[in-house]
């Protein structure tokens, strides 16, 4: 394979450069349906490189979401927009480095569960402090930030992200990554620091979801810690990331937009089923699809035709 | 003020005690970390309000006829759902990561049918809530029973794993599933006995808490939570050890309560869990493993 060929950065490039025409050409309902399934799009690839060649299973997703999202209720008035982005970012960065550095030594199954505590533990401290210090336990988000813009800007990120991940991959670091993702103890003997380069993945998928969050929040014009850490949805993201399959880039991509469309189709007529539907996929992701849709169909596409193997007998090579 | 705060966390610790204690044992004989642990809790709840609601049987009675059958779903979802993830993966990783993602998806479904069935509203009715005088403290008749349950099924939890020859055996297992089945005894047995028994524990202390709190359907991931961290922090597999850390859990949690501020529960607890697993990741009394 040849890894210095420009091919994938030009079509995501392309590919980005196609849809920024969307909100021209669709009404607001198509809109918001975009908004969401970008925003799932980020959420999932960002999680998605950090969990697939670690195999860290991260729940802690809307910890770092909502962190983003409450820098903009909190400083949304106060800064310009760059700068607010800048701080969601930095914090984002900041909290992940702490979390990092405290549980990346762990086993995995701790590490699911501090992250699956995280979030709760965010939540409540967040309504403490709102309810002792600031005395209010919602803010609102006034920022004259259009639909448009938001929809342009995740774009963006998004863009970002997806080229971040093929240079990622195709560095020296990807390579270390997927070597400690294969074999902790090799990768050590080789001279590399799993946890490092862990930290420093955590980080960077982390700081994605801040800026993720931080983009959304003028869409809530009234948030709450309820609303900001709502623990669902590292589970979607999660659930969206493995749907699809993290071996391949686009694995993520179409599994968010496969569970946006579904979550708006049951959302609308099914509201109650929703938890049902999410433990329903979750099971059979587990079953029928281990590697994803992107890997069945990767294992789909290079299986070879079956009659050819058929007339050939079986032999050892 | 600090009889009651005492008392409180006794009952409570009590509680966590006894959900800590079903959820070690499955852990550590079975290697599948049920996330929907929590679900079998508030499953019970509903059923005992649903049958005492419509029979009006007590509770306490109620809970020979759930007990069993959690114990029966229980080890049904270990040997339909789990054990073909066992034969494919074998042990390790992929093992661990996939029985999450499937106890995930239980967690989820065993919800959304709840959400269903009863709404997401919060529900309570009360059963047994007369005042008993304690020292200079109350304490309601039905978080004492709860409290007195927990000592005497953690009490038989114990004798069973270390009197007995089945629990020698689902001790053997939980050390050494290798060597287990070298010694003769039926790994898939022992692995689908333990989590039926952690299922009926986890039913049990459901029906006892159901007859004083206020539950919803969405609460079972709590009760998950706070047994992880009692079974992380007194060390997986130790039996005494979660007993003790679930009533310590209850004291914290009831003392941070009565004298800091109620909003800073999780908080507290969190901070206690973190600098366990950051000091000792084998548990407080857990040793370390190869």
């Amino acid at each position: 394979m040849n890894t210095t060929t420009l091919r994938p950065y030009l079509a995501i490039l392309a590919a980005a450069g196609l849809l920024a025409f969307t909100p021209l050409l669709v009404d607001s309902f198509w809109l918001t349906l975009a908004i969401g399934t970008l925003n799932y799009m980020i959420l999932a690839t960002a999680w998605g490189q950090f969990s697939g060649p670690t195999r860290y299973v991260s729940l802690a997703s809307v910890v770092f979401f909502g962190i983003g999202a409450y820098t903009v209720a909190v400083l949304g008035e106060v800064l310009p927009w760059p700068l607010v982005l800048l701080v969601a970012l930095l914090t984002g960065m900041g909290m992940a480095l702490l979390v990092g550095l405290a549980t990346l030594r762990l086993a995995g199954i701790y590490f699911v569960i501090f992250t699956f505590g995280l979030s709760e533990m965010v939540r409540q401290m967040v309504t403490w402090y709102e309810v002792n210090i600031t005395q209010s336990m919602g803010r609102y988000v006034f920022l004259d930030i259009s639909q448009e813009t938001i929809f342009w800007q995740l774009l963006g990120l998004l863009t970002l992200v997806l080229l971040g991940a093929v240079a990622l991959h195709r560095s020296r670091l990807g390579f270390a990554l997927r070597v400690i993702g294969g074999n902790e103890p090799m990768a050590r003997h080789f001279g590399l620091e799993p946890t490092r380069a862990k930290l420093g993945l955590f980080v960077a998928s982390s700081a994605v979801m801040a800026l993720a969050g931080a983009i959304m929040a003028p869409r809530w014009t009234y948030i709450d810690p309820a609303i900001a850490f709502n623990a669902t949805l590292s589970f979607q993201v999660v659930i969206m990331a493995m749907l699809g399959g993290m071996s391949r880039l686009w694995g993520p991509l179409l599994g968010a937009l496969l569970m946006s469309i579904l979550f708006e189709i049951l959302g609308s007529h099914f509201p109650q089923a929703f938890a049902l539907l999410l433990g329903l996929v979750f099971i059979v992701i587990v079953y029928l699809l281990p590697n994803g849709l992107s890997g069945r169909l990767s294992q789909l596409l290079a299986r070879p035709a079956p009659d050819l193997s058929l007339k050939e007998p079986h032999h050892e090579r | 003020m600090f009889m009651n705060a005492l008392l409180a966390g006794l009952t409570l610790g009590g509680v966590y005690a006894l959900v800590a204690m079903g959820l070690t044992i499955q852990y550590s004989v079975s290697r599948t970390m049920n996330l929907a642990y929590g679900e079998f809790l508030i499953g019970a709840a509903f059923a005992a309000y649903m049958l005492f609601g419509t029979l009006g049987i007590s509770p306490y009675l109620l809970a020979v006829v759930i007990v069993p059958v959690a114990f029966g779903l229980s080890w049904l979802v270990y040997r339909i759902m789990a054990t073909p993830l066992v034969r494919r993966a074998g042990t390790g990783m992929a093992l661990e990561i996939d029985s999450m993602l499937l106890t995930f998806g239980l967690l989820f479904a065993i919800m959304g049918i709840l959400l269903l069935v009863f709404g997401s509203n919060y529900t309570n009715y009360s059963y047994l809530a007369v005042p008993i005088r304690i020292l200079d403290a109350t304490v309601p008749a039905n978080r004492l029973l709860s409290f007195v349950a927990a000592l005497v099924v953690g009490g038989l939890g114990w004798v069973l794993l270390m009197r007995t020859r089945t629990g020698a055996a689902l001790r053997a297992v939980a050390v050494d599933p290798v060597g287990a089945r070298l010694v003769g005894i039926d790994v898939q047995w022992a692995a689908g006995l333990a989590f039926g028994l952690g299922g009926a524990v986890a039913a049990l202390c459901g029906v006892m808490v159901s007859t004083y709190l206020t539950f919803t359907a969405e609460m079972g991931v709590v009760f998950t939570m706070k047994a992880l961290i009692v079974v992380i922090m007194a060390g997986v597999g130790h039996v005494p050890g979660a007993l003790l850390a679930g009533l310590s859990l209850g004291l914290v949690e009831s003392f941070v309560a009565a004298y800091l501020d109620p909003g800073l529960t999780v908080a507290v607890i969190y901070a206690v869990f973190l600098l366990v697993l950051l000091l000792r990741p084998q548990g407080i009394f857990g040793r370390v493993v190869r």
